[in-house]
């Protein structure tokens, strides 16, 4: 596996995305993307602009309609059985975490690894106690999500797309629905993460998370696109966001509404 | 929003594919749309879609058996230690939980089919024909009611909660998070429910044709039909061939298989709504109710080939 700093991990040409419920309707269109290792990308875009269905398909969750979209430089075109290894190489985190009910939260991020390595359930939740210790999850690991608020949720999705160590993580929506402590949380965690946190042996990680809000992630060393009227636009550096004359960037910018 | 225009070139391009045979490359979101097209103007067009739709459904249930049977058969030893809790939760939720429920139908299935029998040969004068009672016993409840009764009672209580768990999960993107975390959906969620049921309604139909049979000598000794223990065994042990065994067993593993495999394909194989998940739980029973008798008639002609 190259570990070259400057290796295309993501590249799409010209790729259409549909959305998950129906094939036929393409949502965005002439895709122009790549992403090098080790980049930490936010794609930003009003509700509604599909940025869930631009992650699952460059999660590998659906095809791309369009174009040509490869991972780690080999043509996907969606992760079938015999791509399971590329699978492994992603994590996800979902907007509503999409844990399972009928599990506690240890069981919910042991659950890769569990089925991945065959092992039986007390076993794998005890590899992941170190997991669960980092993102402070231990108080809770045994209540059903059920029981829990959606901060929590989303905190174990994050801790479950970790367990196999990945060498990409896509993020959905992270900061939606969060406290200040959480958020706080979020914006420190996935600084480590990207910088080589020891969990994933200090290897760097790439990240790619969408957004609804760009304030939370003013950074200079992340890179930024938008997704408006169907169309991929990369803005490059929060210098550049900054500085762009776009409504939507304006709007994804802007202080939320205060009340007398 | 423009108006959907139903005969739009999607509509010619589904038409076109369907004369051509190939089925398989049809989208469920172009048999949605068939299923929700306006009514029709004739008789003729209405037959026509539902016999359309009969067939795309035959082909996608047809389709999802032999993937899950596939699945199945080769990860038979992928992650051993996640799956086979699984299996054992649904054998347990699919039998043993199901056992006082068949021990209660199978008590008031042995009174009512020796009371109307010994109600109907008094009647008509042939209480001579009491030797023929364990006859009837093998052929109404081995042959017949039994493994059909367990069958419809597995799919009511547990099939329906199968629809509207795996439902839930597909309307609310479980089976993505499933997949994007590299775990098989159709080994995790269907396939420990296939062999459920499937072993599931065979020890129930065992049980239920066991404790029936009891119950209806229960029901024959308290009526002080003139008929011991041992006649009554004799009898039925006559009546018995090889073949009922098989048959019962086989027809029972079927049963199961097939009443998995219509709730778990409704549940599952199609994008879904919340609020399309109850219309979709219906319309799995009743199809489920169809495949059980569609079966059962296919068996019968194994009875009268042989």
């Amino acid at each position: 596996m190259s570990e070259n700093q400057n290796e295309i991990v993501i590249e799409m040409r010209d790729v259409g995305v549909s959305t998950m419920r129906d094939l036929s309707e393409i949502v965005l269109e002439k895709i122009n993307w790549s992403v090098a290792r080790n980049e930490f990308w936010v794609v930003a875009g009003q509700q509604h602009s599909g940025k869930s269905d631009f992650l699952m398909m460059t999660a590998g969750l659906m095809p791309p309609v369009q174009g040509v979209y490869k991972f780690f430089g080999n043509e996907t075109h969606i992760f079938d059985e015999a791509r399971l290894a590329d699978r492994l190489r992603m994590g996800f985190v979902f907007d509503m975490a999409q844990l399972f009910n009928d599990m506690t939260i240890a069981e919910n991020v042991a659950l890769p690894l569990q089925y991945h390595r065959n092992l039986p359930t007390t076993e794998a939740v005890k590899q992941i106690q170190e997991l669960l210790e980092i993102t402070e999850l231990k108080p809770i690991a045994d209540v059903t999500p059920a029981n829990l608020p959606r901060s929590w949720h989303k905190r174990a999705g994050l801790a479950r797309a970790l367990t196999l160590q990945p060498e990409i993580l896509l993020l959905d929506n992270p900061f939606g629905g969060l406290d200040a402590r959480h958020s706080h949380f979020w914006v420190r965690f996935l600084d480590e993460l990207w910088r080589g946190h020891k969990l994933l042996g200090a290897r760097p990680l790439t990240i790619i998370a969408t957004t609804d809000d760009l304030r939370p992630w003013r950074n200079d060393s992340r890179r930024f696109a938008l997704l408006k009227d169907g169309e991929f636009v990369s803005l490059g550096s929060w210098r550049e966001v900054s500085a762009a004359q776009e409504p939507v960037v304006k709007e994804l910018l802007s202080a939320p509404i205060e009340f007398a | 929003m423009a108006v959907k225009n139903y005969f739009d070139r999607r509509a010619l391009r589904l038409y076109v594919v369907a004369v051509q045979g190939k089925l398989a490359r049809m989208l469920h979101v172009e048999k949605q749309w068939l299923r929700n097209a306006p009514l029709p103007k004739s008789f003729s067009n209405y037959f026509g879609r539902k016999l359309f739709l009969f067939g795309l459904t035959v082909h996608g249930l047809g389709a999802f058996a032999l993937i899950a049977l596939g699945v199945i058969l080769r990860k038979w030893n992928v992650a051993r230690n996640t799956i086979r809790p699984l299996i054992y939760r649904e054998t347990a939720r699919a039998g043993i939980k199901l056992l006082p429920m068949f021990a209660f139908v199978a008590l008031a299935l042995g009174f009512l089919t020796i009371g109307q029998v010994m109600a109907a040969l008094t009647n008509y004068g042939a209480a001579g024909a009491i030797q023929y009672l364990g006859n009837i016993m093998v052929i109404v409840i081995v042959r017949e009611l039994g493994p059909l009764l367990a069958a419809v009672l597995v799919l009511a209580r547990v099939g329906t909660a199968n629809v509207i768990e795996l439902g839930n999960a597909r309307a609310l993107g479980d089976v993505e998070a499933l997949e994007a975390m590299g775990v098989d959906p159709v080994h995790y969620l269907v396939a420990p429910r296939v062999i459920g049921m499937t072993f599931g309604v065979f020890a129930l139909t065992v049980y239920l044709i066991l404790g029936t049979l009891v119950s209806g000598y229960l029901f024959a000794f308290l009526q002080e039909v003139p008929l011991t223990p041992s006649q009554y065994f004799l009898q039925l042990a006559d009546s018995l061939t090889t073949m009922d065994f098989a048959v019962v067993a086989f027809k029972s593993l079927v049963f199961g298989f097939f009443i998995a495999i219509v709730t778990c394909y409704h549940g599952l194989a199609q994008p879904l709504r919340l609020e399309e998940v109850s219309r979709v739980a219906v319309r799995a029973v009743t199809q489920g109710i169809i495949v059980c008798v569609v079966i059962d008639a296919l068996f019968i002609l194994l009875y009268i080939v042989t």
